[in-house]
């Protein structure tokens, strides 16, 4: 036991790895070190899930997202449901009613034409669910290889309300944060089809538009400041978003967050935790705490909010930082995965 | 979850904190050998919840801390082969060889899968008979059986283009090389768990009579490190220092026989290079000579490995227990998951990681 050193790795900077796509600090570094500073503006800067335009008298909300889900079909839906629900889900939650959407297809050269069928019927039927319009779009052919399958993108736009004001920068100490439903299903039931990982499970895929589930929540009129619908990254990635923005602490309180036990089961095997795995139908609200069960009570008499809880405050103490209450009364910091979580060895 | 929630019991782990408190009357130094066990204790701050006479000090048991760089650049050098697939453990891709890690080598263009058991990587090599697939098997007697069934079954099926890149540590010569020390500051360890739940006590009970110092069997959940700290303290403060196995749930006295008899038909014991402790004699499995055709050193012709550059990383006295991830000064500034200096913060298991994770800030606790 003489050698008692440890080798300085030579980091890889100059390629782009899976990491930087995975939503947690990676990504943060890749779109402050390279986008931001490239595109910087005051729509931008705000860094929602969507842009907030005011273009003669009206406010338009604007997103864009790519969806590269494998595999394109899974338990629970495919990747045309999910590139319909993602680009509603982003302007949802900004309070935006989503009216028109954009469809871009890159097909692999190979790809059965009935897959395609598939996922453009399933699409349509996601865009009916959620009330919009698919209104323009196009494809294009790589050579096999260059794609896995098919790649979608989708850009959406919709209106928001004058006096309406949701943001990332909203939330104040003493607020509340609430959760529509039971969190992981997404990531878990495309976990379980990956090469590599075999195990069978029954859960399935939670994707769903939350544009009805948000204009209910409106409805009541409670003080709210903020949404998320925790997709990449997960609930502890939305939630340290919301708290280095607004500049708060956040506390989840462990026993109060709904995972379940088949969720809680895939990730205690794999080791995994559901905090930071995929949701595509939920949604994270933070709210004056004075109107929280208003706004539980709302979510819960919803189909999509039926497992809804509270699962946290805002907090003057700890700024910038997401922190859990466990099980045995001490606390611990939930922070941002620096890549894709994986699943440990043993 | 039945097995789980009850060892999360907030109220059973006070009971076990107050009953340490009565029995404690001076300073005791307790290692927990697993990074499992590691992890549990910063994820529910049992450090903080214990009377502050107690310091808990972290082991070598992470598998990917422990291995070292030079079976990494063995495996980047294979992936990086056009007639190679590398298959690893999911948590081996972004450790750091000399140079880069599986993750970049992948980005540029290698052909690197990541699996949960080896037998997805035998599944791999069956379906794609024109590649050379080798699999990264690294960790201590818990990961060891999976591989050694990996190349049984590969022997028994003739499987031709399957291969194992062995680098297995063992836990029992690891904490005697850590009790002989000089240097040593423990006074208890904790025994891991799942590697007991596979090999069994008797080598555990050796090491009591050797060094004089209790040795107690712990699982990974709250409830069950608490439980080990208790009987360790126990023992040391009735100067009974004794072998006692509290996770009978998982870990027989005999261990997994049937798990033993493949490791022993597979591998056999050499000296092992453990990354931060150097090479420790009769610490690692190799393949034995009848399985050499599966044996990805003997197989493929690797280049000879690379000195290892030093820095201001601080892993080897972390590994030892003679230093806590706080007391680096590169702790959290220029070390972090992001841009590890060494192993112990790329690793969910390693100590360092398990700091930065959980505790790196003065916490504000909120009632």
């Amino acid at each position: 036991m003489n050698s008692f050193t440890c080798p300085l790795p030579a980091l890889d900077a100059e390629t782009v790895l899976l990491g930087h796509g995975g939503g947690g600090k990676l990504s943060a570094d890749l779109f402050h070190n390279i986008i931001l500073p490239a595109f910087s503006n005051s729509v931008l800067d705000k860094m929602d899930d969507q842009a907030t335009l005011e273009i003669g008298g009206a406010r338009l909300a604007f997103t864009t997202d790519s969806f590269v889900v494998k595999p394109i079909f899974f338990r629970g839906g495919d990747i045309g449901t999910l590139a319909v629900n993602g680009t509603v889900n982003d302007l949802a939650v900004g309070g935006a009613t989503p009216l028109f959407l954009s469809a871009a297809f890159i097909l692999e050269e190979g790809l059965p034409i009935a897959s395609l069928q598939t996922i453009v019927s399933s699409m349509q039927q996601a865009a009916q669910r959620a009330g919009v319009q698919i209104v323009t779009g196009d494809t294009k052919v790589v050579e096999r290889g260059s794609c896995d399958g098919m790649f979608i993108n989708t850009a959406g736009i919709g209106l928001i309300e004058a006096n309406l004001r949701l943001s990332a920068d909203q939330a104040q100490p003493g607020d509340v944060v609430l959760l529509s439903g039971p969190i992981g299903d997404h990531g878990i039931a495309i976990l379980a089809e990956r090469e590599g990982l075999s195990f069978e499970t029954d859960i399935l895929s939670d994707t769903a538009p939350l544009n009805s589930l948000v204009a209910a929540l409106l409805a009541t009129g409670a003080d709210i400041r903020c949404m998320r619908d925790p997709t990449r990254g997960g609930v502890a990635s939305s939630c340290n978003e919301i708290a280095t923005t607004s500049g708060v602490g956040i506390q989840l309180d462990e026993a109060a967050i709904p995972v379940r036990p088949e969720v809680r089961g895939a990730c205690e095997l794999l080791g995994l935790d559901p905090l930071y795995i995929a949701n595509e139908g939920k949604l994270l609200a933070i709210c004056a705490t004075e109107d929280a069960e208003l706004l539980l009570a709302a979510m819960q008499q919803h189909p999509l909010g039926a497992g809804a809880a509270i699962v946290g405050k805002v907090t003057r103490a700890n700024p910038g930082l997401l922190t859990m209450s466990t099980s045995l009364g001490t606390v611990r910091i939930v922070d941002l995965l620096a890549n894709d979580p994986l699943p440990r060895i043993c | 979850m039945k097995y789980l929630d009850e060892y999360r019991d907030g109220r059973l782990a006070q009971r076990i904190v107050k009953e340490i408190e009565r029995k404690v009357t001076q300073p005791w130094v307790l290692m927990e050998i697993c990074g499992g066990q590691t992890h549990t204790i910063m994820r529910y701050g049992l450090d903080d919840l214990l009377p502050p006479l107690i310091e808990l000090v972290h082991g070598p048991g992470c598998p990917v801390c422990v291995t070292p760089a030079s079976i990494l650049d063995r495996a980047i050098e294979l992936a990086l082969r056009d007639d190679v697939t590398l298959v690893s453990y999911g948590d081996m891709l972004r450790v750091p060889g000399t140079k880069i890690d599986l993750f970049s080598a992948k980005a540029r263009g290698a052909d690197v899968r990541m699996v949960y058991s080896p037998l997805d990587a035998l599944r791999i090599a069956r379906l794609n008979p024109h590649r050379k697939v080798v699999f990264l098997a690294v960790g201590f007697e818990t990961t060891a059986p999976a591989n050694a069934m990996a190349v049984y079954q590969a022997h028994r099926e003739g499987l031709e283009n399957f291969y194992l890149l062995a680098s297995h540590v063992l836990v029992p010569p690891a904490i005697r090389a850590l009790a002989a020390s000089p240097e040593n500051r423990v006074q208890g360890f904790i025994a891991p768990g799942h590697v007991c739940t596979v090999v069994g006590c008797a080598d555990y009970e050796d090491i009591v009579r050797e060094f004089h110092m209790p040795v107690v069997v712990g699982g990974f959940e709250p409830v069950d490190v608490l439980q080990a700290i208790l009987s360790l303290v126990t023992m040391l403060e009735e100067k009974q220092p004794a072998f006692a196995n509290d996770y009978k749930r998982s870990v027989s006295y005999l261990g997994n026989l049937e798990a033993q008899r493949i490791l022993e038909e597979i591998f056999e014991v050499a000296d092992q290079p453990w990354r931060g402790l150097g090479t420790i004699p009769q610490s690692g499995l190799r393949l034995r000579a009848k399985y050499a055709a599966w044996d990805a050193d003997k197989v493929f012709d690797l280049a000879a490995p690379q000195e290892e550059a030093d820095n201001a990383c601080i892993s080897a006295e972390i590994l030892r227990g003679l230093k806590k991830p706080t007391d680096c000064s590169a702790f959290g500034g220029v070390c972090t998951p992001e841009s590890p200096l060494g192993a112990p913060m790329v690793s969910s298991e390693g100590a360092c990681s398990a700091y930065y994770q959980y505790r790196r800030h003065g916490l504000v606790a909120i009632q």
